[in-house]
Parts: C-alpha cells; sequence; structure tokens
C-alpha cells in the first residue's frame, strides 16, 4: 500500500497557492473525457468512458421479475459498483468495500432519484411482471474520480440500451425510454483550494469532496459531501456553478457518443 | 454439452455455422499496456469474447500465512461481468470461475521464474468483459501478454486454444453454437518454446484417435495465437524506435 | 563505430549456445542453451563473452548498495518501515540512522510520509531488506518534489558518463537525485521542477529510441534560462 510522501503533499500545496495543478489543468478544468459504446455485445447496452486515465466499464442487463410493493406498477433499478483489483494495486478480491458501496449508491442514487429511465413505462403486468433493469459498472483503472466517470458510464450504457423484449417474446426490442440525464461533478479541496476532477494525487491529499449532479435547466438534481473536512457556502457556490457549466461540455459528449 | 439440437454445426464441405473451415481460428486482436495502473495488462478480442487482463506484482504476498518463503506464489482470478453473458450472472466468483482460476494459475506458475521472489505474489486479474466460448483459452492468452508486459521473468509466454468434435468432426477453436451442441471441447495450454502442455480439460465423448487429433490441432492453434501474442508485445515497443 | 542496434527480445527467445557464450542478466539456460527471461534489449556484442537482457519493465530488484528515495510507512519502536517502491519494504533499524535515537522515541525523527534517501545495506535470502542513513549524502529530504518513474530506465536518466542527468540539472538549474529504485527526488523554482519531469517523461516514452540525449537538449533549451 503505497504511502503518499508529505514532500509530494507540500509541492501539491505549494502550486495550488500559485493557482496551479500538478498536470497543469486550472482549478475548474476536467480532463480529456472519452465515451465508447457498445463495448459489451451480450448486454442490452454497454459503454466504456476514459476521464484521463481513469477507465470504467458499465453494463446494462434487463430481465423480467416482480416489482417493489410499493410501486408495483413500475420497472425496478438497481445498480451496482465493482472495485475489482485490476484498477489499482490496493483494490482487493472479495465482497465490496465501504468505497465501492458507497459508489454504487451515489451513482445509483443519481440515475434513480433524477428519473433518468421512466419506470412507469416498464409495467409490464400491474402488480405481477415489470422490466428490472440491472447496472453493472465496473473500474478498470483507478487514477482519480470514479464518481463521475462510473456516472457517465451508466448514462451512456442506459442510452444505448435496447429493451429485449423479442427475447421475453413481448414483441420487439425497444429504445429504453428516458429522460434528459443528469450530469454528474466533482470536486476536492486542499491547502484552501477547491479542484475539478480530481486526479490520484489530488484525491490523496483531499480534505473534503462534493460530487453535485445538474440538468439541462441547471437544476441540481444529487449532491453528496465526502471526507471530514468543510466546504464553506462560498466554494458550495462555486462549486454549484462550476458543475453547471461543466456538465454543458460533459453533456455534449454525452449525447455525441450516444448520437443524439 | 450433451443436448441435441436441429442446428446443422457443419456441411458436407466442412463449412461451420459462422463460415469458418474446420482448421480456422476466430478472428484475434491483442493488445498490451492498455492500463495505466496496472504492471502489465493486456486486452484481447477472439472471436466475440473480449477480455481484460492485468498484472500487479511481485509484490509481499498477503495474508502472511500464504507467503513461500522460497518462491512467489501466482493468484489468477478470473472473473466474467455480469453483463458478459445472455442471461445476467451474478457478481463474485462461482465455482466454475474459481476452477478456472485455479487451473489458470498452475499454468501460469509453471513458466513464471518465481523463484527470484520469495514470499511474494504475482497477481494475476482477468475480466471477461463479453463471452463466447473459449473464454479461458482468451483468458490464459491475454495474461501471458500481461506478464510479458509487466516485466515478469518468465521461461516462456504461455499460450492456449482449444479443440473440440461437432458432429463427428474435430475442429478447431468451437464457436458459441458448436460448444452448446457440439460432442467435444478440449481446451489447452502449452508452453510454445518446449510444447509442454500447462493446461487440458476435456469435455464430451473422444476416442483415443479423435483425442490425438483434437490435441495436435489445439497445440498447431496454440502455435498461431502465439505469434499474435508476440507481435502485440513487440509492437508497442518497434513504434517508438522509429522515433528519429 | 558501427551503430549500436537495438534488439527487443521477450521472454523464450532464443539467445546463444552455452558452448560460445555465457549466460548474463535476465537470461536463464536450459539444456545447454541461453534465452531471454524478459522483455528487454538484448546486448550481445562481438567478441564479448556475456548476453545480457537488459528489461524494458518490471519492478525494482533491491542490491545492496543502491541509493534509494524510501518512503516511511510507520515508525515501531526501535526501527521503521520504509516503502521503497519494491516488492517487498525495507527496514530501517535505529542503529542505522545518525541521530541518537532513544528506544520507542522513533516517531520524533521519522514519521509516516516522511521521506528518506538512503542506502540498501542488506538483501538476505528471503528478500528482507534493511536500508542505512549512515553514509555521506544520506538523510531526510526537505523540500521539493519527488515522482516515480520505470525503473529500468535509471540508466537513461542518468545517461552514459552522467551526461543525461547533467545536462537536465545545467538547464534547470535543480538539484536532483535520482533513486535507483524507479523515485526521483528534484528541488528547485516552479518552472525548474516542471522543466525536470518533462525531461523525465519524455525519457520514459522514449527510452529504447535513439538520439534521445538531442531531442532533450532541444526540450530543455526551449525557454531555458542562462546556462552556466
Amino acid at each position: 500500500m503505497p504511502v503518499i510522501s508529505s514532500i509530494k503533499r507540500e509541492y501539491l500545496s505549494k502550486l495550488a497557492e500559485h493557482g496551479k495543478r500538478a498536470d497543469g489543468r486550472k482549478f475548474d478544468e476536467f480532463r480529456k473525457i472519452e465515451i465508447e459504446t457498445g463495448v459489451a455485445s451480450r448486454a442490452e447496452g454497454s459503454a466504456r468512458v476514459k476521464i484521463g486515465n481513469t477507465q470504467v466499464i458499465a453494463g446494462v442487463k434487463m430481465d423480467v421479475g416482480e416489482p417493489y410493493p410499493d410501486a408495483t406498477d413500475c420497472g425496478v433499478l438497481t445498480t451496482a459498483a465493482e472495485l475489482i483489483p485490476m484498477a489499482s494495486p490496493d483494490f482487493e478480491a472479495g465482497p465490496p468495500r465501504e468505497d465501492a458501496i458507497e459508489l454504487a449508491r451515489v451513482v445509483d442514487r443519481g440515475v434513480r432519484e433524477s428519473e433518468v429511465v421512466e419506470l412507469e413505462k416498464l409495467c409490464i403486468t400491474a402488480g405481477e411482471k415489470v422490466w428490472v433493469i440491472f447496472v453493472d459498472i465496473h473500474i478498470l483503472d483507478y487514477d482519480g474520480n470514479l464518481f463521475d466517470a462510473a456516472s457517465l458510464a451508466a448514462l451512456a450504457a442506459l442510452f444505448t440500451t435496447k429493451v429485449p423484449a423479442k427475447r421475453f417474446e413481448l414483441g420487439e426490442d425497444y429504445p429504453l425510454p428516458l429522460r434528459d440525464p443528469p450530469v454528474s461533478c466533482t470536486f476536492v479541496k486542499y491547502n484552501g483550494v477547491v479542484v475539478a476532477d480530481p486526479s490520484l494525487d489530488e484525491e490523496e491529499i483531499a480534505e473534503a469532496r462534493l460530487t453535485v449532479a445538474t440538468d439541462k435547466n441547471e437544476d441540481i438534481r444529487a449532491m453528496q459531501k465526502g471526507l471530514s473536512g468543510s466546504l464553506t457556502r462560498e466554494e458550495i457556490k462555486k462549486v454549484i456553478k462550476s458543475s453547471v457549466d461543466n456538465g454543458k461540455e460533459i453533456r455534449k459528449i454525452l449525447y455525441k457518443s450516444i448520437g443524439k | 454439452m450433451k443436448s441435441k439440437s436441429d442446428v446443422k454445426l457443419i456441411d458436407g464441405h466442412g463449412k461451420r455455422i459462422d463460415g469458418r473451415m474446420p482448421h480456422d481460428l476466430r478472428k484475434i486482436k491483442i493488445e498490451a499496456g492498455i492500463l495505466h495502473r496496472a504492471e502489465g495488462s493486456c486486452y484481447l478480442e477472439w472471436g466475440g469474447n473480449k477480455v481484460l487482463a492485468a498484472v500487479y506484482g511481485p509484490r509481499e504476498a498477503v495474508p502472511k500465512h500464504t507467503q513461500n518463503p522460497l518462491r512467489a506464489i501466482v493468484n489468477a482470478r478470473y472473473n466474467m461481468a455480469a453483463f458478459s453473458v445472455e442471461d445476467r450472472k451474478r457478481p463474485g466468483p462461482d465455482r466454475r470461475s474459481r476452477e478456472i482460476s485455479k487451473v489458470i494459475s498452475e499454468a501460469l506458475e509453471k513458466v513464471i521464474l518465481t523463484d527470484k521472489f520469495p514470499r511474494a505474489s504475482i497477481d494475476v486479474n482477468i475480466e471477461v468483459l463479453d463471452a463466447e466460448a473459449g473464454t479461458r483459452c482468451a483468458g490464459l492468452t491475454a495474461a501471458g501478454v500481461a506478464l510479458a508486459d509487466a516485466g515478469i521473468p518468465m521461461k516462456d509466454i504461455p499460450v492456449a486454444c482449444a479443440a473440440g468434435k461437432i458432429e463427428g468432426h474435430v475442429v478447431l477453436d468451437l464457436g458459441k453454437e458448436e460448444d452448446n451442441f457440439g460432442d467435444a471441447d478440449l481446451p489447452v495450454a502449452i508452453s510454445p518454446r518446449t510444447g509442454e502442455i500447462l493446461l487440458m480439460q476435456m469435455d464430451g465423448h473422444l476416442t483415443l484417435k479423435e483425442f490425438d487429433e483434437a490435441l495436435d490441432l489445439a497445440i498447431k492453434g496454440c502455435h498461431i495465437v502465439s505469434d499474435i501474442q508476440k507481435k502485440a508485445i513487440m509492437s508497442k515497443y518497434e513504434s517508438v524506435l522509429e522515433v528519429e | 563505430m558501427p551503430e549500436e542496434k537495438r534488439e527487443i527480445v521477450i521472454p523464450s527467445q532464443f539467445l546463444g549456445d552455452v558452448k560460445k557464450n555465457k549466460a548474463g542478466h535476465g537470461t536463464f539456460i536450459e539444456n545447454g542453451k541461453i534465452y531471454s527471461a524478459r522483455l528487454g534489449i538484448l546486448s550481445k556484442r562481438e567478441g564479448e563473452e556475456y548476453i545480457n537482457v537488459t528489461p524494458l519493465k518490471g519492478r525494482y530488484d533491491p542490491i545492496e548498495g543502491d541509493f534509494v528515495i524510501g518512503i516511511v510507512e510507520e515508525a515501531s519502536a526501535s526501527s521503521w518501515l520504509v516503502d521503497i517502491n519494491a516488492p517487498y519494504p525495507a527496514l530501517l533499524h535505529v542503529n542505522e540512522v545518525p541521530w541518537d535515537v532513544e528506544f520507542g522515541e522513533t516517531e520524533k525523527y521519522l514519521n509516516h510520509g516522511d521521506s528518506i534517501m538512503a542506502k540498501i545495506s542488506q538483501v538476505d535470502v528471503a528478500k528482507k531488506i534493511q536500508i542505512t542513513l549512515k553514509d555521506r549524502n544520506l538523510y531526510k529530504i526537505k523540500g521539493g518534489h519527488i515522482i516515480e518513474f520505470e525503473p529500468s530506465i535509471y540508466r537513461r536518466i542518468m545517461g552514459k558518463k552522467y551526461s543525461m542527468i547533467e545536462l537536465i540539472q545545467k538547464y534547470t538549474r535543480c538539484r536532483i537525485f535520482v533513486g535507483k529504485n524507479g523515485r526521483v527526488w528534484i528541488d528547485g523554482d516552479a518552472e525548474g521542477i516542471e522543466k525536470v519531469l518533462q525531461a523525465i517523461y519524455k525519457i520514459e516514452r522514449e527510452a529504447i529510441s535513439f538520439g534521445l540525449t538531442n531531442r532533450i537538449e532541444e526540450l530543455l533549451k526551449k525557454d531555458a534560462k542562462d546556462v552556466r
């Protein structure tokens, strides 16, 4: 388990005092984002996302199952994230750790609470049979900012998903019914500065982390603060504004990848 | 494997369902060094299979009681992504994955120079992203490239390929329907330099003569794939050599 | 002097016969034949007995006498456990530091996250590694920046007769300590450090190519300061 040297920590902090980041990015700048869809042909929908060197793959599988008792005429959506050992020397095989669980739940909430998937249109027989959507996210290469990479991969996979009606003899395949997606942006704070899309080193020295998901109307759809440091109201306001701005650009990249 | 079907797997001219002839391999594409954190990595496409292999190590083996004071232990972990198959697979290792992990670990151990790293482990992660028959061969082949890419000292680069029998004919590299409805499946891994067999499993029904034929064919297939592996490892560096 | 050919070899590649040559680094012998054990560059010159393979990739293999940069993981009562970017951690005993450390007071001197320049003093058969700070120019590092690089390119960063590292120091006016274990410490002003980093990343990417020293010099010359 490599320790981050305090020298590196101090160097990054010093750079921050001069308005710089180690990789030359501006404070509110994201790394290069690449999205490729249709990477797993047996999945109903899939996507591979790269943010800098961080790489994530998401696959959507669908099945027919029972609805939740409190939503008997809606489809079911579950999200799972796996921090597979391939992605980092620090990940071990075995039951999901807290980070994996937090990651999956944040991504799941982002997708579910934003009502991106029109679950009410995925009912087959009310109270008995509905469409069940499984979103499985695999982290392949961990170089900072898993939240945004995972959310983006989940969205791109969902947006290219075809409901496999034919296989279940329920008619012809059709695209999964979806609304406009919210886009999540993650920021970390260290040495008094707040930066977007943290690199691995920046995450290691981060005191606080904030993920904000915004939609095309610039409304806030989800938020998650992590780590034990604090954020001021001013900092939160700046993060929201940056999320909206970056969100716009990321949404464009997402739409391009799904052919919109 | 045992169910009969009215799917015709091979015609009178030897043409198979996907248009291949009995001794044809599916299309293979290999790329080395595609991950940033892992010491070595490989992305491999084999027919409809898509696998990723990543190597970490050598590093001190944990937990401590697993350490071998004389050599490194090789931990291969084969896993299929939930979305890699038609009917979603529940995440986590099942008995099949555990068995495949074990036979792959044993195959790799034979060619890695493990005595250079006492008390260490060499961890190989194989992730199947898209599955279409022959995933263990694809996985082991990708692992071989990832190990070389990681700079692990080895006596050879291990490679695997399967042969099988469909409707009485011995053929190379079974596809999905052939695996489901054929008569036998024989995945084999070798050390291409010496011809030593590192992994071999057989499912189905073969006469002694058919077995010999299938084994020969699988080994021939291994050598073809070995060339593709080696080209993939070299190509990462050859382009750099040309920079002047 | 004929242009040195750089041949890349891979594990299992046949290199020569024991009758004519001796097996050097990165090789193994089987049935009287010498093969490459690594992905690396072949070194087999006319008239030279030894066949060596210089690895292109691979973790740092600690050797007694190597100078390395370590990062302290934890302090125990009479020693520290230090990460030296190798398959194994290293032990630094209180007897091997230039300070007078009382039992249980180790944390006063070195703590989790501190960086040190050290020397590998012992590697035993089980690869238990010990390091020492008792040598000139070894100490706890302050200031500057530390990055990691592929350990196999250490020689390229130093260059023939230190030509490469001196070139980098000349143009950037930074103090640079290159650890054999794939870690380098750089101290200077922000611009200088940035230039050193760029040079090292370029060397990493193009390690096996020819004419690298010239290209690095060109890179460093771009808006360079006055060269002394």
